[in-house]
């Protein structure tokens, strides 16, 4: 099974990418170009924990690659000093299918945003995450659409008040987690902007995952939608609002459950599944009542319960919003798979022969 | 024109007939016509490869509905596969049939416009029930009422008479009626000489898992075979001489365009050393490249069938940037699609290639027939300055050339090429010669391999947007090449370093500059055949015209008119020499399957008064139609 936030990575997904020479440093995954976001973006902290991240890989940085569309999480290539592509409009994950499938020996990472990754490429995304290619996504979603100024997005909330809906915003949003264990993807996660050992650490089990990895960031845009997730982020809120899900623990969350009435430190709240309904639900943890807390397992085969999980989330409130891998599953890789039917037709035809090719079954020869 | 010559032909009479007369004929156009269910189309094709192992030249004309099976006995349902077939080296499948297999009153009734009086038709007689007659409109039975006086007609039972041949076969009677494509072959080959045992191999091939049906079908084409040895109704057969003549020396093949075309992206990426790429989304006529790249895994060639057309083009283009021969394949509606991420294959300068293979449009349009009205949208069909080089093949056998110089320019100028086919060359198929592969154009390619450009304190770069002063080509630095990592983009870009520029000079530069670079690619000079010199009227055409038009300048020629042709391969740029070209005539004149789109570009470019002859039908021009129209403008 694959590895957890918890346990050491091997990045085995990452084998076939040659090995840097020397150990490298965050500064060598900054490139020269001056960063361009608004003051205060929650793509700042994003960049600089991938940066951050990066030698932990210890890839050659030249077999790594940013592919990203268009919005302004989508800028993110220009500023990595690996290869990079900045392309267009919800194409990144087709465009990055293209090279991850011809390139084994890359490390391609796909930078998109909410309107990038579920308006416009919707299609690209679902059928990147069901193909299992072996990419990386980083869904950067700030629940607005920035780069054209301030129109709602296909996550905002219902009733969003924009330049574009002066009187409410009227679809009902995507949940990208929801979406994507949906579409079969093998790798589901999520994390905050601002909690950059979090966000490290998701970071580390997507870049460990073999396959598809859907790792939506949850980012502030401070000028079209600020304080998106103040819920989240906000201490005495966070107590209500966040799930922090690892692999193997049981779900708890809340106030800790302290020893002075009796509790075990643990959050004194707790997700367990309705017996009627099979459904999850939060419940107050009793300290007789902590059997029935699900224990969180991301490499479950089936998706029902981390679909479940990301259902619990409120929409208006973020109340109850799981954070964390919510689905760690193996599951064969499109490109290894396309590889191997290469190898495969060699073994059974031999190597094709150009001349034999063209010359086929049923020939004639015309003597001059 | 008279093709069909009559001599007696004593030394070559099949062994099998000796009584019975053969005439040898020049050339013949048959058409086989049914139900779309009615193997109509494997019928032709086998047809088609029985007469290139005997060696004539040929060209055939499939036409089938978008339907898989439309509405049995209907007109729309009619499926029809014509061949012309010769002693000489022909260019077209032929304007008008001299056979019909009508195997329904549809089939008759869908083609018996196309016939010329004398014309022989081969009914099915079984099929022309009361009923079938009554769908298609016929009031009386066309095989009584003398409608078809005209004609040499050949009732034939052949539901009934495959169904006897089959009765041993211990097939139920509706799978023993099914083989009756292959009685109608068999008797078809009788009359005409073919060879019979590439027939009887490939259908025991086709059926290997069911070996009851490769015998009924085996014995349903032999008891046509026989039929027509014995029937009284069937006194004549014929020959057409393999066209020795016609032919350069060399090893032979019967190609179709879409398989040329295969067989020509493969080649390039062998030539270019380079693994071949293909993203698609199966449109119709455009999916066989998609199938036949697919059974070739063992040269390396990958094959992508992506969610949508924009996801076969971004795949391609990602694998492009990785260092791939890249290539998308579709028709013009999914051009459509693609056309944002073509334009940021031009910002990016990648190589890449994609293939249109044209049909009838707007819109949906005719999934299943031809057309040439995507020029101007592969000219321009995309925002902003985005200029891209277009090759169009001009026959079936010239696809694999064709694609070879595509792979040429966008390799060689890191550019996006469109490569334009069409249905009729894609379906169309004709004796090609096997080229051995020291023939073909090297195409290899140098990755940047270090940095190009010294900065003004002495550090060396690499400038991802630094050009090649000769080509303008920008160098291709794929990932996994240290010290040339960089960022591209579809935003504009500095000249040189590549990063994002939104300066008015040099975006101005910039757009100049991918212009230059395109209209700087070396095409050959277009090359005019005027064998007398002296000519005043010029046809000029592009892509699939070039059978049409060739075969109506040959008659007029043979007539003793005079005029200049000239065929275009190079749409853009277009040859260096074809403003002077042009200027030489009186007369200009451009047929397109379209409403003008080259004589459009030609009279924008060149001043000149270019007249279109257009046609829009979905079907290829005919030879006798060109003919005329050529003639009025040599009188005119």
């Amino acid at each position: 099974m694959a590895e957890t936030t918890t346990e050491a990575p091997t990045f085995e997904a990452l084998s076939l990418v040659p090995k840097a020479d020397g150990k490298q440093t965050m500064k060598d995954f900054k490139s020269d170009q001056e960063v361009r976001w608004c003051p205060g973006c929650g793509d700042y902290a994003v960049l600089a924990a991938v940066q951050g991240f990066m030698p932990e890989l210890g890839l050659a940085k030249e077999n790594i690659v940013f592919v990203s569309g268009i919005g302004c999480s989508s800028r993110f290539p220009y500023y990595m000093n690996t290869y990079g592509m900045h392309s267009i409009h919800g194409r990144a994950p087709a465009i990055a299918t293209g090279l991850a499938s011809s390139r084994p020996d890359l490390s391609v990472w796909v930078v998109t945003g909410d309107g990038d990754a579920l308006s416009i490429g919707g299609n690209h995304l679902i059928h990147a995450l069901r193909r299992n290619v072996n990419l990386k996504i980083l869904l950067f979603n700030n629940r607005i659409y920035g780069l054209t100024k301030g129109q709602y997005s296909p996550t905002s909330e219902v009733g969003k008040i924009t330049k574009s809906t002066p009187m409410g915003s009227l679809d009902a949003p995507f949940n990208p987690v929801s979406l994507a264990i949906g579409a079969e993807a093998s790798f589901v996660a999520r994390t905050v902007d601002s909690d950059r050992k979090h966000l490290t650490s998701v970071l580390r089990a997507a870049a460990d995952h073999p396959g598809t990895a859907l790792v939506e960031i949850y980012q502030n845009c401070n000028i079209f939608n600020d304080g998106a997730f103040e819920a989240l982020k906000d201490k005495e809120q966070a107590l209500e609002a966040v799930i922090r899900l690892e692999h193997g623990q049981p779900i708890r969350f809340g106030a800790p459950f302290g020893a002075e009435r009796g509790g075990d430190g643990l959050g004194s709240k707790g997700v367990v599944r309705d017996q009627a309904t099979g459904d999850l639900k939060v419940i107050d943890v009793t300290v007789e009542g902590t059997d029935g807390v699900l224990v969180h397992d991301a490499h479950a085969a089936s998706p029902t319960t981390a679909f479940a999980l990301s259902r619990l989330a409120d929409a208006d409130t973020l109340h109850h919003t799981p954070i964390g891998v919510l689905r760690d599953v193996r599951r064969p890789v499109y490109d290894s798979l396309m590889a191997e039917q290469l190898e495969k037709a060699v073994v059974q035809n031999g190597k094709g022969d150009l001349g034999a090719l063209l010359s086929g079954n049923d020939t004639w020869t015309v003597v001059g | 024109m008279t093709s069909q010559v009559s001599s007696p032909a004593d030394q070559q009479r099949s062994p099998g007939s000796p009584a019975k007369e053969v005439r040898r004929l020049e050339r013949v156009i048959i058409r086989f016509a049914g139900d779309s269910g009615d193997g109509m189309q494997l019928t032709g094709d086998r047809f088609t490869s029985e007469t290139a192992s005997f060696g004539n030249d040929l060209s055939t004309l499939p036409n089938f509905p978008a339907e898989i099976r439309a509405p049995a006995g209907t007109l729309p349902g009619v499926s029809s596969f014509q061949l012309h077939f010769a002693d000489h080296d022909i260019l077209t499948p032929g304007d008008a049939p001299d056979v019909l297999v009508a195997m329904n009153p549809a089939a008759l009734k869908a083609n018996i416009g196309d016939l010329p009086r004398g014309a022989e038709i081969i009914v099915n007689t079984d099929e022309f029930t009361k009923r079938a007659m009554a769908k298609v409109g016929y009031a009386a039975s066309p095989l009584e009422d003398g409608s078809l006086e005209a004609y040499r007609v050949h009732p034939v039972p052949l539901t009934t008479l495959t169904i006897e041949a089959l009765k041993d076969s211990g097939l139920a009677r509706r799978d023993a009626e099914r083989a009756k494509n292959m009685f109608a072959l068999g008797l078809l080959s009788w009359m005409y000489h073919r060879p019979t045992e590439g027939t009887e191999s490939f259908l025991r091939r086709k059926f290997a898992k069911k070996p009851q049906v490769a015998e009924a079908n085996v014995t349903a084409f032999r008891a046509g075979w026989n039929f027509g040895e014995t029937t009284e109704d069937f006194a004549v057969s014929y020959e057409v001489a393999p066209a020795s003549a016609a032919f350069p020396p060399g090893t032979y093949r019967n190609i179709s365009g879409n398989l040329a075309l295969s067989y020509g992206l493969i080649a390039a990426s062998q030539q270019a050393d380079l693994p071949l790429y293909l993203g698609s989304y199966p449109i119709t006529p455009a999916s066989d490249i998609l199938h036949e790249l697919s059974r070739h895994k063992n040269f390396g060639v990958r094959t992508f069938q992506a969610e949508d057309e924009i996801a076969g083009i971004g795949a391609a283009l990602g694998a492009a940037f990785g260092g791939a021969l890249a290539v998308t394949t579709t028709s013009g509606p999914g051009v459509a699609l693609k056309s944002e991420t073509i334009g940021l294959a031009v910002s990016l300068e990648l190589p890449l290639l994609i293939v249109d293979i044209q049909r009838g449009g707007p819109s949906t349009g005719l999934p299943t027939k031809t057309e040439q009205a995507d020029l101007l949208q592969a000219m321009y069909g995309r925002n902003g300055e985005a200029p891209v080089p277009i090759v169009a093949p001009a026959t079936p056998g010239d696809c694999f050339t064709a694609a070879l110089d595509a792979a040429r320019i966008a390799l060689t100028y890191r550019t996006p090429v469109f490569l334009l086919s069409d249905g009729y060359l894609a379906n169309g198929s004709e004796p090609w010669r096997i080229p051995e592969p020291d023939e073909l154009p090297d195409l290899r390619v140098q990755f940047a391999a270090g940095p190009n450009h010294t900065t003004e304190d002495g550090t060396e770069v690499f400038w991802p947007y630094k050009r090649d002063p000769q080509t303008l080509a920008r160098p291709w630095a794929v990932p996994g090449t240290p010290g040339l990592e960089h960022r591209i983009g579809g935003i504009e870009k500095q000249d040189g370093t590549g990063n994002i520029s939104y300066d008015p000079a040099n975006h101005d530069f910039m757009v100049r500059t991918r212009q230059a670079k395109v209209d700087g690619i070396e095409v050959p000079d277009a090359v005019v055949d005027d064998p007398t010199g002296d000519a005043r009227v010029l046809v000029l055409g592009w892509g699939s015209t070039y059978g049409p038009i060739t075969a109506a300048v040959r008659r007029l020629r043979a007539a003793g008119e005079k005029v200049a042709q000239t065929h275009l391969r190079h749409i853009n740029p277009f040859p260096g020499n074809l403003g002077e070209v042009l200027k030489r005539y009186d007369k200009v004149i451009v047929p397109e399957m379209n409403l003008g789109q080259l004589a459009t570009l030609l009279r924008a470019k060149y001043l000149v008064d270019a007249q279109s002859f257009t046609q829009v039908r979905g079907l290829p021009f005919k030879a006798e139609q060109l003919a005329t129209v050529l003639k009025e403008a040599i009188d005119g």
